[in-house]
């Protein structure tokens, strides 16, 4: 019993590890119907659902987003979605061959004539970046740096489920609604009434100036979505009696980590949860036609995705959990053989 | 080294001609063969060798990791996924080190308040806990050298925070923080000689580690009794029994089964006790929304974040320093600051209540220093809606409604007559993280500068056995044991 207690002591503090994770203020990640194959001490990633994940990752993803860590050999080698017992070494697994040459890499050596030449990736070539650098990247979209995908379910709380929740997590077009913005409600002609009000003359003339070189520019209508009309078998969206504006070219998801405060017009003591994101919303129903014939819903889309990231995020998890089964039973017999030899050793000391 | 006299006897002609010149097999055969062990041991003493474990596994785990790694501010994220994805066993490597800092700690800390519970730091053992609370330390500097050098986010702006801190040192803090991140920034020239300290300091931790072996040899051990050994012939063998084969096994059981609780950690749930932010590359322009150190150190930083008050001349930030350095320091002294001669809490029934009290209030200070210091734990009213406008007479003014739909009225209102009207939340009153934090603070400090001080002069303990054999002896006639 004396026994019990320090490993409870253990767990204890375990416990309290964990309460460090405490989330901001975005939805908790679900998992989808049924959870997932890869959980617990013996699950396994279900490679059929990764490979289509790779899939959808080069037809959607890829386009935005890098994955440096990861090589295309790391498809075909042990635990990977292509390893083929056949071919040992990934080098010469023709489908990983295929999938690195369909990509035009800008070579990383020099050629006869010291410049630099594209050529079809190899299969120890890193996965093809879609920008050269993050300059690039972020001039592309809009000022936001689509993330580096290679352990983003590592990088993330709730991993998977995150990747999952916030792919297939964006509310349905049926929410929001687009408004012409009022001339008097344009915050340059607030200003203007507030100058006027105030009798500022001086002021008055040099705002109205403003006011009128930036009407143009400024946006005439604005996206509005209904935060209590979300519909949601995971939360319950109800409570939100008010109207969220959505900034131009940032997309709300529940899921993602942010504040929503200052875009909210509602009771600032229940402020929706989520944020804001540049990537507006990726999938929808047959944005890919899978080789395997499965159907291509945003449910299907997002759960292969989330795997193919999972497997990604750490090639070696496989290995990792059937050595963790082969350790444990090792030292379980170890610790039980030694609890004889304790008792035996023992049996004449009175302690 | 083992403080008792030697029983070794060479048998060999190697063994002879060795002894008579560096007597080295004499020494390890006399401290951890023969020595003489208190009889009544419980698994809490099991410990030491437990951390002797965690510190083998550690540097070994560590030089291969170096071996792999790059100190570089462009290539140590990648060089650590590399480690992980391409060199053989890498994420073992990896897992087992990362895990085991977390393990260490863990037992470290059931070791610490073991040796709180029995008085394992009075005479004749202070020097012993004050090597203790030197490795402690050295430990904490380690593991947050090492938490840096993946280059992770949490590396990078955790490594802000401290450093910072050591800036509000008055007059010498600056420089000191500059010499300490080798220019006036964190940068490469950081994580480069992070990288070098937390190479060295595991061996300066070994170091010391044998010091407090030595020093552990001399007095010998304590026990749960608190009662000392007998030194005489017949005493010493009913009080104790040779180190081997009884504390080997009994130590080698527990080393297993903490073993077993690792392994779970490395090979099931291996980023659970870490952070996803250190996930993502170091980015020293985007902050992580909540910056919080490793689990282990949370108590101190919920001390570091409790003080939010000036005392005098002497600010908030420095009072906090001050406070977190002192949790620590306050240990060194704890030999003198604990009146009472009787060792173990199992004859001082007071002092045992407010040491469980101490043992809950480390483990709240590290909840408070997970949460937001600022989120409510108990909230005394709800929060309220306050409209500002300017009123008729170019005054501000405020109203306070309970509803929003009724401010939202009175604000649109407002609005349709022209006036800038707007809504804020008033926060209610409520018991804070940073409230609860401040308290066991309090507690914590006073458990050794009022408490142990004062309750040594005042208490009536138990009586104590007049030897280990007799409470050995007591110990089964109060609970018969199936006959063995």
């Amino acid at each position: 019993m004396k026994f019990l207690r320090f490993i409870s002591a253990g767990i204890g503090a375990a416990a309290i590890a964990a309460t460090a994770h405490a989330a901001g203020g975005s939805l908790h990640a679900h998992e989808p119907e049924g959870g997932w194959a890869f959980e617990g001490p013996v699950g396994e990633l279900d490679m059929a659902s990764v490979q289509r994940g790779y899939q959808v990752y080069r037809e959607v993803c890829a386009s935005c987003h890098s994955m440096r860590l990861l090589s295309y050999r790391n498809l075909g080698e042990p635990g990977g979605p292509f390893y083929d017992p056949e071919y040992p070494n990934a080098n010469n697994n023709p489908l990983v061959k295929s999938f690195a040459a369909q990509d035009e890499i800008l070579s990383t050596e020099p050629n006869d004539v010291g410049d630099y030449d594209y050529r079809p990736a190899r299969t120890s070539d890193p996965f093809k970046s879609p920008y050269p650098n993050d300059a690039a990247a972020r001039a592309a979209n809009g000022g936001a740096l689509p993330p580096d995908l290679s352990v983003i379910t590592k990088a993330r709380h709730g991993g998977a489920s995150y990747i999952y929740s916030l792919i297939s997590g964006y509310p349905s077009e049926d929410v929001f609604s687009t408004r012409e913005i009022p001339a008097e409600e344009t915050p340059a002609a607030e200003s203007e009434a507030e100058a006027e009000g105030e009798g500022a003359e001086a002021v008055d003339g040099g705002e109205t100036e403003a006011a009128e070189a930036a009407a143009p520019a400024g946006p005439t209508s604005e996206t509005v979505l209904k935060v209590s009309e979300i519909d949601s078998s995971h939360y319950d969206f109800s409570k939100y009696k008010g109207e969220l504006v959505q900034p131009v070219g940032q997309y709300y998801n529940p899921y993602m980590a942010g504040d929503v405060s200052a875009q909210w017009r509602g009771d600032p003591r229940k402020t929706p949860p989520g944020g804001f994101l540049a990537m507006p919303p990726q999938l929808s129903d047959g944005r890919v036609s899978y080789l395997d014939g499965t159907e291509a819903t945003v449910e299907q889309m997002s759960i292969d995705i989330a795997n193919f990231l999972q497997w990604a995020g750490e090639p070696k998890q496989s290995q990792r959990k059937s050595t963790g089964l082969a350790v444990m039973i090792y030292l379980l017999i170890f610790a039980v053989l030694l609890w004889f030899s304790f008792h035996r050793i023992w049996r004449n000391v009175k302690h | 080294m083992s403080g008792h006299a030697s029983t070794y006897e060479p048998k060999t002609g190697f063994t002879k001609w060795l002894d008579s010149r560096l007597p080295v097999v004499r020494l390890a055969y006399d401290s951890f063969v023969d020595f003489p062990t208190p009889k009544n041991l419980n698994y809490w003493y099991t410990f030491g060798g437990i951390l002797a474990v965690c510190l083998m596994t550690q540097i070994l785990t560590g030089v291969v990791l170096a071996m792999h790694y790059t100190a570089t501010v462009d290539g140590a994220f990648a060089s650590v996924e590399r480690i992980m994805r391409d060199v053989p066993y890498g994420w073992l490597i990896r897992y087992i080190h990362s895990n085991g800092a977390s393990m260490f700690f863990l037992a470290v800390y059931i070791h610490m308040f073991r040796g709180l519970y029995y008085g394992s730091y009075k005479a004749p053992r202070e020097i012993l806990w004050i090597l203790g609370v030197v490795i402690f330390l050295l430990m904490m500097g380690t593991a947050f050298l090492g938490y840096v050098l993946p280059w992770g986010q949490m590396s990078y702006h955790g490594a802000n925070v401290i450093t910072g801190l050591i800036g509000a040192v008055p007059v010498v803090g600056d420089g000191i923080k500059a010499w300490l991140m080798g220019g006036p920034s964190i940068g490469n020239q950081t994580l480069q000689r992070f990288f070098s300290l937390h190479y060295l300091l595991p061996f300066m931790i070994a170091g010391v580690v044998i010091l407090h072996i030595w020093a552990l040899h001399v007095p010998g051990n304590n026990n749960p009794t608190g009662v000392e050994a007998r030194k005489d012939k017949e005493g010493l063998k009913q009080d104790t029994v040779p180190f081997h084969p009884y504390y080997t096994v009994k130590d080698g059981f527990a080393i297993v089964v903490f073993l077993i609780i690792f392994a779970a950690f490395v090979f099931y749930m291996p980023n659970v006790l870490g952070h996803a932010d250190n996930y993502i590359e170091a980015d020293p322009l985007v902050t992580p929304a909540h910056i919080v150190p490793e689990w282990y150190l949370l108590p101190f930083y919920a001390i570091l974040r409790a003080i939010t008050f000036n005392i005098g001349p002497i600010d908030a930030k420095l009072l906090g320093v001050i406070a977190m350095f002192g949790a620590i320091a306050v240990l060194f002294f704890l030999p003198w600051l604990d009146t009472s001669k009787v060792k173990s809490m199992r004859y001082r029934p007071v002092a045992r209540q407010f040491f469980f009290g101490f043992v809950v209030a480390s483990l709240l200070l590290g909840w408070c220093g997970a949460a937001n210091p600022d989120d409510p734990i108990i909230p005394m009213g709800s929060d309220k809606l306050v409209v500002s406008y300017t009123d008729a007479n170019g005054n501000e003014a405020t109203q306070t409604y309970e509803e929003y739909a009724a401010a939202s009225t009175f604000r649109d209102q407002k609005m349709s007559e022209g006036v800038e009207a707007t809504i804020a939340v008033e926060k209610a009153a409520a018991f804070r993280f940073v409230h609860l934090a401040q308290l066991l603070t309090l507690y914590y400090f006073a458990y050794f500068l009022v408490i142990l001080p004062l309750l040594g002069l005042r208490e009536n303990p138990k009586d104590e056995p007049a030897s280990i054999h007799k409470a050995v002896l007591g110990h089964d006639r109060a609970a018969p044991a199936p006959a063995e």
